[in-house]
Parts: C-alpha cells; sequence; structure tokens
C-alpha cells in the first residue's frame, strides 16, 4: 500500500519534470521565433537609405511605393537577409552535426578545416570557368564546394583514425585550413584583375550581393538536408551515447557515418559556394542552444539550431553591414568577435566540469 | 546434438584480421549466467566484442537462438542482446532517464519518441535497479556504482534475451558490486535472460556464475561449471599466481606465506586461529600448527599460511602420532601461542601439550601476544 503510494509521488514529479521540460523548449522557440522576426524587419529597415516600416509593409505586401526602395528591398535587402538566414541555420547545423560525429563540442566546418577545403575548391572552379565560358552557375560552385569539403574531411578521417585524440584531431583540422587558404591565396594573386574584386571579398566570407535565384537554388539545397537531416535525428540520439551503443541499439553504424559525412558536408559546402568561410557559428550556436534547452536530444536540438544559427548570423549580418556603414565589414570578422569568446568560455567550462 | 541458445563452433577473435584467440567451443543454455576470467588483456573483452558484433567474427561461427550471429540485421539483434560496456562515456546534458530510455530505441518510430508504454518500461527498469531517485539527476553527475545500475537499466528496458556486460563491477564499491550481481542473478532466474560477463573479481565469478570460461593464450584455457574450474592448481596456473594462494572452497585470496624455519606453534580451534596466523604472516613470522581437526575452520587457513599443521582426523581422539609430531613442534619452536581450544572427550590431549610448552616455558596466551581476538 505505502509502496504504491510511493510509486505514484515519483511518477508525477517525473512528469511535473516533463512539463517543465517541454515549456522550457516551447519558451526558447518563441524567443527565437520572436528574434527572428524583429531582426528580419531591423534588417530590411536599416541601411544606407532608411526606410520606415510602414513603409516596407506596403512594399512587401502590396508591392507599392516608390521605385527606387522597392528595388532595395526586394533586389538587396530582402535576398540577402533571406540568404543569411538560410545558411547560418545551414553552418550551425553542419557543426552539430560534425560535433555529434567527431564527438567533441568544438567541431565544426571551420576549425575542421572543411569550409576551407570548400573555399579552396570555388575560387579554383570561378576562375577557370569565368575564363572559359565567362559565367559560372550556382550549381557548379555548390559541386565545386562540395567536392572541397569532401577532400577536407577526408584528410581529417585520415589523421582521427591513425589519432584519436581531441586537440590533436583540431590541431590537424586548422593545418587543412592553412594550407587550403594558401592555395587560395596563390590562386587570387595569379588570377585576372577582374576576378578579384569579387573573390577577394567573397574568399572573406559575406553575405552582399546575393540574388533571389541564389535564395532559390540554396533554399532547394539546404531544404531538402535539413529534412533529411531532422529524420536521423534518432539515430544522432543513439549515437551520442558512443558508437558501440549505438550499434547495439540497432543502428548500422557505417551507413550512418557515410550519412552524416556527406550531409554535413552539403550544408557547409553550399554555405562556403555563396558566402564564403564563415567562422565560429558552427560551434557557438550549436552550444548556446543546447544550453538555452538544457538538453541535446536531436529531435530538438536540430530545429532549434537551424533557427538559431539563422538568427545569429543575421544579427552579424546586420552588424557588419551597420558598425562602420557605409563601409561593409566581412562577416566572419563579426562571428569570430562575438564567437570565438563563446568557445573560449565553453572550454573553460569543460576543464572545470572535468 | 545439444540446442545451445548461443553457441560458438570454431569462433577466433582478434583485431584488425589478427587472429588471437582460437578455436574457441562454447554452448550456453538460456539463463545462464556466463563469466569470462583470465589475466587482464588476455582478451575477454576481445571476445564480447565479438559476440556483440564491435568486432568482426575472423573464423568458425556464433549460433545465435538458432540464427547465424553474423546474418542478422542490427536491428533485430537490438531486440534481443543488450549490452553494458567499460568505455566510460560523458553524454553532454543527459539526464539519467534520458540514458536508460536510450534502451527503448529498436521499438520507438522513426522520430524516437516514447509512448505511454514506453515510459512505463523505463521507469519498471529503473525500479529493478534501485535507481528510480535518479531520473532526473544529470548522468555526468553522479558515482559510478550509480551510473553503472543506470546503464544496467538502459540494457533491461531494452527487453533483450541476453545481456553482455563487459566488466561491470570495475569501479563499484562491495555494497554495489553485490548489488549488481544479485539484480543479475534474479533476472537470469526469474526471466530466463542470459547473462554473458567479464569480472576481475574471481571470488564473485565463482559465486555467481552458473559456467566460467577461462582466457589465456590464445585459446579458451578452461570451460566448466565453477565446481570444476575453481581448482587451486587452475586458478594458479591462469593467473600465473607464483606469490599467493586462492583457496577455491571460499573464493579466498591470500598473501604468500612467512617461509624459513618455524619460530612459533599456534594451538587454537573453531577460527580462533585466523588472526592469530593473520597478524603472525604479516609479521613475516613462520609458524607451525595443530593439533587441528581437518574439518575446523582453522585448517583451511593454516594449511594455506603455516608451514606445516599437524593434523587428525574429524571426530577421533587425537592419535599418539599426531601428538607425537605435535610435542616435537613444541621441543623445536621458541614460542607456543594458546589461542584458545575448548578441550572435550576427544580432544584431552591438547590440555597435554598446553601443560608441556607451559613447563617449557614458551607458553603465550593471545593478549601477550598483542593479538586482538
Amino acid at each position: 500500500m505505502q509502496k504504491t503510494e510511493k510509486k505514484t509521488t515519483g511518477t508525477s514529479e517525473f512528469h511535473a519534470e516533463n512539463f517543465k521540460r517541454r515549456t522550457r523548449y516551447a519558451m526558447v522557440f518563441i524567443v527565437l521565433a520572436i528574434i527572428f522576426c524583429a531582426v528580419i524587419v531591423l534588417n530590411i529597415n536599416t541601411g544606407n537609405v532608411n526606410i520606415s516600416i510602414p513603409r516596407i509593409l506596403r512594399i512587401i505586401f502590396l508591392g507599392e511605393g516608390n521605385e527606387m526602395e522597392y528595388n532595395i528591398i526586394w533586389k538587396i535587402r530582402l535576398p540577402r537577409i533571406l540568404m543569411a538566414a538560410i545558411l547560418g541555420g545551414a553552418l550551425s547545423l553542419a557543426g552539430f552535426l560534425l560535433q555529434t560525429f567527431f564527438e567533441n563540442p568544438i567541431a565544426g566546418p571551420f576549425v575542421l578545416g572543411i569550409s576551407s577545403g570548400a573555399k579552396m575548391m570555388v575560387a579554383l572552379t570561378m576562375i577557370y570557368f569565368i575564363e572559359q565560358f565567362h559565367t559560372v552557375s550556382s550549381f557548379t560552385l555548390i559541386a565545386a564546394a562540395f567536392v572541397g569539403s569532401l577532400i577536407s574531411i577526408g584528410f581529417i578521417l585520415l589523421i582521427s583514425r591513425r589519432i584519436d585524440h581531441m586537440a590533436t584531431l583540431l590541431v590537424g583540422g586548422i593545418m587543412i585550413g592553412y594550407v587550403c587558404s594558401a592555395v587560395t591565396e596563390f590562386i587570387i594573386t595569379f588570377a585576372e584583375d577582374s576576378d578579384i574584386v569579387n573573390l577577394h571579398s567573397w574568399s572573406q566570407g559575406s553575405f552582399s550581393g546575393m540574388t533571389w535565384s541564389n535564395v532559390q537554388i540554396t533554399a532547394v539545397v539546404i531544404g531538402i538536408s535539413v529534412i533529411l537531416v531532422f529524420f536521423l535525428s534518432k539515430p544522432i540520439g543513439a549515437y551520442q551515447l558512443g558508437e558501440a551503443y549505438a550499434q547495439s541499439m540497432g543502428i548500422n553504424i557505417k551507413f550512418f557515418r557515410v550519412a552524416l559525412i556527406l550531409l554535413s558536408s552539403v550544408l557547409s559546402a553550399t554555405v562556403t559556394a555563396f558566402a564564403g568561410p564563415i567562422s565560429f557559428v558552427g560551434i557557438a550556436v550549436p552550444f548556446l542552444t543546447k544550453q538555452a534547452l538544457n538538453t541535446a536530444k536531436p529531435l530538438v536540438v536540430i530545429p532549434a539550431t537551424f533557427l538559431g544559427g539563422a538568427v545569429f548570423c543575421m544579427i552579424c549580418d546586420l552588424i557588419a553591414r551597420m558598425a562602420f556603414a557605409p563601409t561593409e565589414m566581412n562577416i566572419s570578422t563579426i562571428t569570430s568577435v562575438l564567437g570565438a569568446p563563446i568557445v573560449i568560455f565553453m572550454m573553460l567550462r569543460r576543464k572545470r566540469v572535468r | 546434438m545439444n540446442n545451445y541458445y548461443l553457441e560458438m563452433k570454431d569462433m577466433s577473435v582478434g583485431y584488425n584480421g589478427n587472429s588471437l584467440i582460437h578455436h574457441i567451443c562454447i554452448g550456453i543454455e538460456k539463463g545462464e549466467i556466463v563469466t569470462l576470467i583470465g589475466p587482464n588483456g588476455s582478451g575477454k573483452s576481445t571476445i564480447l566484442k565479438s559476440i556483440t558484433r564491435q568486432l568482426k567474427i575472423l573464423g568458425g561461427q556464433v549460433v545465435f537462438d538458432q540464427e547465424n550471429l553474423m546474418g542478422l540485421t542490427y536491428k533485430k539483434l537490438a531486440t534481443k542482446m543488450a549490452v553494458v560496456l567499460t568505455e566510460r562515456m560523458k553524454p553532454e546534458l543527459m539526464s539519467c532517464h534520458d540514458i536508460v530510455a536510450t534502451g527503448r530505441y529498436p521499438y520507438t518510430g522513426r522520430l524516437g519518441i516514447l509512448s505511454r508504454e514506453d515510459e512505463e518500461k523505463v521507469e519498471a527498469a529503473m525500479e529493478a535497479v534501485h535507481a528510480a531517485d535518479l531520473g532526473s539527476r544529470s548522468f555526468n553527475n553522479i558515482s559510478d556504482g550509480q551510473r553503472q545500475r543506470v546503464l544496467l537499466a538502459r540494457a533491461i528496458c531494452q527487453e533483450p534475451d541476453i545481456i553482455i556486460l563487459d566488466e561491470p563491477t570495475s569501479f563499484l564499491d562491495v555494497r554495489y558490486k553485490l548489488e549488481l550481481l544479485s539484480i543479475l542473478r534474479s533476472m537470469a532466474k526469474e526471466k530466463q535472460i542470459t547473462v554473458i560477463m567479464s569480472l576481475h573479481e574471481i571470488d564473485l565469478a565463482q559465486k555467481v556464475a552458473d559456467k566460467i570460461i577461462c582466457v589465456k593464450g590464445d585459446t579458451i584455457f578452461r570451460y566448466g561449471v565453477p565446481e570444476d574450474v575453481f581448482e587451486e592448481q587452475m586458478i594458479r596456473e591462469l593467473y600465473e599466481i607464483n606469490n599467493g594462494y586462492f583457496d577455491p572452497r571460499f573464493g579466498s585470496i591470500e598473501l604468500p606465506k612467512p617461509a624459513g624455519e618455524p619460530k612459533v606453534f599456534v594451538m587454537s580451534a573453531a577460527g580462533s586461529g585466523i588472526p592469530v596466523y593473520r597478524k603472525l604472516q604479516k609479521n613475516g613470522m613462520p609458524f607451525t600448527a595443530g593439533i587441528l581437526y581437518e574439518n575446523d575452520v582453522d585448517y583451511q587457513l593454516a594449511r594455506i599460511l603455516a608451514m606445516d599443521v599437524v593434523t587428525e582426523k574429524p571426530f577421533c581422539e587425537i592419535s599418539d602420532e599426531a601428538f607425537e609430531k605435535a610435542v616435537q613442534q613444541i621441543r623445536k619452536v621458541d614460542t607456543v601461542i594458546d589461542a584458545g581450544v575448548p578441550v572435550g572427550d576427544c580432544n584431552k590431549k591438547m590440555s597435554e601439550l598446553r601443560q608441556l610448552a607451559m613447563e617449557l616455558g614458551k607458553l603465550r596466551d593471545r593478549v601477550e601476544t598483542g593479538i586482538p581476538g
């Protein structure tokens, strides 16, 4: 009698806990959504030409307004902000996948040299195609970036197979990053003058000059990848206990690992193809999201990380555009300034926990 | 033809294609607890990893529930086999409940959301290992003993027919060791769950297992029921013990006896000699003991620690032969310790021995020698 009583209190306590958890998840999503909307409005509103909010709404929803403002919003600011959102989300998600894969919270597309590998291949392809055909399609760039990502990841996997040590892995990634960047600089140095202008700002990371066709292609590629990642959330959750346990729960590890690598490569390659390498977002955003949610459950972390990355990159882009307007800064400058301290904080905290 | 639940037929195991242990032929019945023992690095884990398919089997075959183990899909295997591994994991931001819930993985839908029934099974599993109160605690902030219980709960709620555990008792204090093993014991008995595990503590292996597998060198050294496997010589060879003793009757381990010319003769009965022997051994003082009946508990330790023991058959009057031997021993030594011997009809000669020692001025009682009773 007494025992059953005790059990019910235990269960109800647990349900209360569960309710608290879900409320927390909901709060995080609501807050992120509110910031997301606010930043979009702010981003469209501010710039060298200020456009008031009622006029923005009229232009977007009714298609009215003077032509200059219409063009600024529709041809420049809207595609740019959408790209920042989609690519930021993709980059964060790529970081989350790589952290899961390497069982290392400081892994990410930038520190592992994956972005730099993609950058190198995109630079090569751009120069070759522009010289030969005077044009290069978005898909070609994505494909080139994807190949570059896989080359870098291949090297990282070779290293990680030989040395199973977190710090060594990162040093390996940073070295690969430097080599790829050096090759890229070399290519740019010998490229035609006309290419350099474009290449240079791109190779430093920037969301400027985005078009609607960019947005379309990116949305399709990233959209499909994100859906696939979301449906991998169950095996990702199992993989968080380590490879051996994951296998004992029925996961085909080989297949799963290949899927993780390919998806994280597509995500980070697409980002690099359009916006160049962007640092720290892939580490900082998943960390912050997990802390805010107080869980690592992929089912909630995947969408929250995507949303969080979108918000983070939109804010960074806003700062990049506005801080020293009319001069625009590299996006990586801002993400580094905001992201690097978070990563350092993470490392210090891990030391203390251990 | 015996139909085993899990049968290794001429199995070879090893890493990276190098076979380390060959010709493993072992049949395991349903509901048995099978324990692997053997020195460090002998390949206990390698065998377990091969059965759980973390490693490829390099030769032979494993038949599991009448199917070829290697032919099973991982998914199907997951509904039949659960594991508790030694690797220490540090899952990020996961509560104990989350960890246990991963055991339901093979049964949940595409997104892995737990149903009400799953939740109940998680809770039942946590209760079975007395970890119900840990649910909301972070897995990284609990003790080793709690962690091991949570991992066992995880394995239990996977509802397996067989659980494989790699050294589940390492890092645990004696209370948790006993608790863990008794949970396994009752699972095997009540739910007919087969348990295969490796253990370092041979004494516990002897007490918990139905079958023992001794792993050494490149083959299975011995396989059988504990009663057959646990012979002193066997254990000595298995672990290459050359400076200590293993007593198979109680599963106790003793340090080597002090060697040399005996200086002390210990008279005792019914356990009164044990603390004296231990004290003398710690002081490195060689001794002899007697006259002990062969069914006396003192005899079990004396035969391991004393240079010589004068014995008599149980329930018989002390023979002249034994008495004479004891007299000689007493004459040889410097001291005779009387640890306390109740004298009755058949061992009246013990009082004569005591008398002799007193006359020779060698008799001390345990208080004088500073040995606690």
